[in-house]
């Protein structure tokens, strides 16, 4: 059934809540009908295998994010540090060692104990993080290992004997994963179902691409950073389900609509923008605000590549070739969608801006987040002296309210505008 | 001055030194020679010196080099050795470089290699993924197949082949290196009025800046001239220091804890004493260089492996070098060491071992705090354990 016409607006937002609620009430639930759950995270959740075992899939890094957008984040990061952990870490990890230690009572549900970790080394403190968990709940930890971007040279590309290696590697850790599930889950492994799985996110994938490229339209109709997290959060979250895809339909009806209507996300749509790097939820809001106060609006992000799941254009399955296909298609998304929009983002970045009417791009550094942080000063120069793209580098953190710097961060958000009018003053004479 | 102190002194000169001379004096004798850096913790060095090429363990600058350009490319909250190796090479003192590998031992390395393909687009930059399911039954034959990679690329570089007898060579010569290291480490633990913490660790480290052949020689004297050097046992605690895998802490930071302690075992520089036994010549040596890696290796914060759990391999380490304590450090901003930071405290609490927690940064140059620090927790337990 889809929603006819003034109905859409305002149904996706109605349709992700319902979808957070129903996620929030099978966590809630899973430690007393004794379902079995598994941790895992955004970049490489191998949600396809974990669904065929009807796991309850718990995201760590969704319910820290979700903490701090509450404002609630800073109790946890509190006694994590009262724990031991240190200042310098992922945020992250220390919102989610706080709710583990405090009885994983979260603002949202309760968060089961986990009886498998699942792990991919995309990010290196996900292993340490999953190693918090090992000692804490004695729990299996997978720990599958992606080898993704190489850097330069010969045998780095994806045609390369090395990607093949990879692939093999990927395809026969998966096939351990699916004898630990069984183990784990007490069932056999269905390879129907995994198809099942598999073809629903080939449906999702496709949707999710649809939605994202609707913000090449003027205005655009959404905020890569405001609903981007949205948008991020349902395709991990309900990744391989009906559930999932059907919100990405009623997403691009919607978004369809407001194109439509002529409905940009912001009023007066000035100017154009790609965020690079990952958000500040703490002031989750107040973060958008001080860009669209200027009518800056984000059309896209690396964030939404990275952190949505790792789509590339033409991401598709191929079901008569389950396994091998998903560890290809992992391998994919491992070179091209978690590690270069991190590593190595910049060209990707510089036909963005071309093809999206671009004008700047925010590059967001945060102290929790080093995988995504580490370069991106590099990047912004190296993006102004080749491409002349205009590039503002901020920084605060992902959840910890404590350094969020607003004076700071405004001075420098508007000084990055007025340039930017200046430049099209001077580029309309 | 007697030999060994001049050797001592010499080598502590060359690893002090930022434009590392004893490349360059390579570089000299061999004008046509070829030299691959590689970043912290582990890389198999025998397969760059099969190919006749020099392998430089790139481990920061500490406080020699004042950052000027690496903090304009490089976040604010990131550690000290990944910008000062970057600053190594913006200054121009790695241009001898043809490679840079960086393992993947953390996220602020692995994305640091964007920032030297960036702005080194003549230099071959690449992420040498070292797995952590290092229980997959695949895992050798991955790494031996990415060593495979590597090795390619050196060829070509090199222009010259590595055959199984050449990397076979290497192996052996590489463990002989870590046979001397162990019995450098050996007098250390059994008599470290003999060998200072700072001796043993600036002859350690020139392991990874000058050729393999040379440093052998050096330890071999080093090791004969040992036994006559006249030095007194003094009253100290026997500490195990844990911390140094990467980020290197000062000397001056060493010497102001070897002032109050034996450090009679540590981590410092562990990817050089990596493979703890000697890897087999027999059979296919890159397979054997990959199973080495995962199957006879000591233990870090940025490799997981279930089978060595890191907080019982600290007990163990302890517990073997007759230890009393544990001095437990982390580098500023050292994600994977601050984290590990809390399993070892917790390990040494339950296990009631004595232990001190410090944070370090390289470039660090006021040790008063540390020095009062140090010296509190030694006197404490020579009371105690009086």
């Amino acid at each position: 059934m889809t929603n006819e016409g003034p109905e859409r607006i305002g149904a996706t937002r109605k349709e992700s809540r319902r979808l957070l609620d129903l996620w929030w009430q099978e966590m809630t639930t899973a430690d007393e009908t004794g379902r079995p759950a598994a941790y895992t995270f955004v970049m490489g959740s191998l949600n396809e295998i974990l669904r065929v075992f009807d796991f309850t899939v718990n995201f760590p890094e969704i319910t820290a994010l979700q903490t701090a957008i509450r404002g609630q984040s800073l109790g946890f990061l509190q006694a994590a540090e009262d724990y031991g952990y240190s200042p310098d870490i992922c945020g992250y990890v220390k919102v989610d060692v706080g709710l583990q230690l405090k009885g994983r009572d979260h603002p949202h549900g309760k968060v089961p104990r986990p009886s498998l970790v699942v792990a991919t080394n995309m990010c290196n403190t996900y292993i340490k993080w999953a190693e918090f968990w090992e000692h804490l709940y004695q729990c299996p930890v997978f720990v599958l290992d992606l080898p993704a971007w190489r850097g330069t040279g010969a045998e780095a590309s994806l045609d390369s004997q090395t990607f093949q290696n990879d692939l093999r590697y990927v395809e026969a850790q998966l096939r351990e994963l699916i004898a630990l599930c069984e183990r784990v889950a007490g069932k056999p492994f269905d390879v129907d179902r995994l198809r099942e799985a598999m073809a629903e996110v080939n449906r999702m994938a496709e949707c999710y691409h649809d939605v994202l490229a609707l913000n090449r339209r003027r205005p655009a109709p959404f905020n890569a950073v405001r609903e981007g997290v949205v948008y991020q959060g349902i395709s991990n979250l309900f990744r391989g389900s009906p559930e999932g895809t059907r919100f990405f339909e009623v997403a691009r009806e919607e978004l369809r609509e407001r194109i439509r209507l002529g409905i940009g996300t912001v009023p007066d749509e000035k100017f154009r923008l790609l965020l690079s790097g990952t958000a500040c939820y703490p002031y989750f809001r107040r973060f958008v605000e001080l860009f669209e106060e200027w009518g800056g609006v984000f059309v896209h992000s690396t964030y939404t590549v990275f952190a949505g799941g790792g789509f590339l254009p033409g991401f598709a399955y191929d079901l008569t070739r389950p396994i091998e296909s998903l560890a290809e298609q992992l391998l994919y998304s491992a070179w091209l969608g978690f590690s270069t929009p991190m590593f190595s983002p910049q060209e990707w970045l510089a036909q963005t801006v071309r093809e999206w009417s671009v004008d700047g791009i925010c590059f967001h550094g945060v102290k929790s987040c080093r995988t995504t942080s580490t370069g991106l000063p590099d990047v912004r120069e190296w993006l102004r002296t080749r491409y002349d793209i205009p590039g503002l580098f901020i920084q605060s953190d992902l959840v910890d309210p404590r350094l969020w710097a607003e004076a700071q961060i405004k001075n420098r958000v508007d000084a990055f505008f007025e340039a930017l009018a200046s430049r099209r003053a001077v580029a309309g004479r | 001055m007697d030999e060994l102190a001049e050797v001592l002194e010499e080598t502590r000169a060359l690893v002090e030194d930022p434009d590392l001379p004893s490349v360059r004096r390579w570089l000299e004798r061999n004008p046509q020679g070829k030299v691959v850096g590689h970043f912290q913790v582990y890389f198999p060095e025998e397969v760059a010196h099969a190919a006749g090429v020099l392998p430089v363990r790139i481990m920061g600058a500490g406080s020699a080099l004042q950052i000027r350009q690496a903090d304009a490319r490089i976040a604010a909250f990131v550690c000290s050795i990944v910008r000062s190796s970057l600053e190594l090479a913006l200054s121009g003192r790695l241009d001898f470089l043809s490679m840079f590998v960086v393992p993947s031992i953390c996220d602020a390395a692995r994305n640091s290699c964007g920032v030297w393909v960036r702005n080194f687009p003549n230099l071959t930059c690449r992420v040498l993924y070292l797995p952590h399911n290092t229980g997959s039954s695949y895992a050798a034959t991955y790494l031996r197949d990415e060593y495979r990679g590597i090795a390619g690329i050196i060829e070509e570089m090199a222009g010259r082949s590595i055959t199984d007898d050449s990397l076979r060579t290497s192996i052996a010569l590489f463990n002989e290196n870590r046979r001397l290291l162990r019995e450098l480490y050996r007098v250390k633990r059994e008599t470290p009025w003999l060998l200072s913490t700072v001796e043993a660790y600036t002859l350690t480290r020139a392991a990874g800046l000058m050729p393999r052949e040379e440093h052998n020689a050096l330890l071999r004297r080093v090791l004969d001239l040992l036994p006559q050097r006249q030095a007194k046992r003094q009253d100290k605690i026997r500490v195990v220091f844990e911390g140094g895998f990467c980020e290197q802490p000062p000397l001056d930071m060493l010497a102001v804890i070897q002032d109050a302690c034996y450090i009679v075992d540590d981590d410092l520089l562990i990817g050089l004493r990596w493979l703890i036994e000697d890897v087999p010549i027999e059979g296919d040596p890159l397979t054997n260089l990959a199973r080495a890696y995962l199957d006879q290796s000591s233990y870090s914060p940025v490799q997981r492996d279930p089978r060595k759990p890191k907080a019982q391999m600290l007990l163990r380490r302890i517990r073997e070098s007759g230890a009393e304590a544990a001095i437990i450090a982390a580098p500023k901003m050292c994600e994977p060491g601050l984290e590990e930071q809390v399993n070892y405290i917790r390990a040494l609490e339950a296990a009631e071992i004595p232990h001190l927690v410090l944070e370090f940064e390289e470039k660090m140059a006021v040790f008063e705090q540390l020095r009062m620090e140090v010296e509190t927790f030694a006197e404490s337990l020579l009371f105690e354990l009086a």
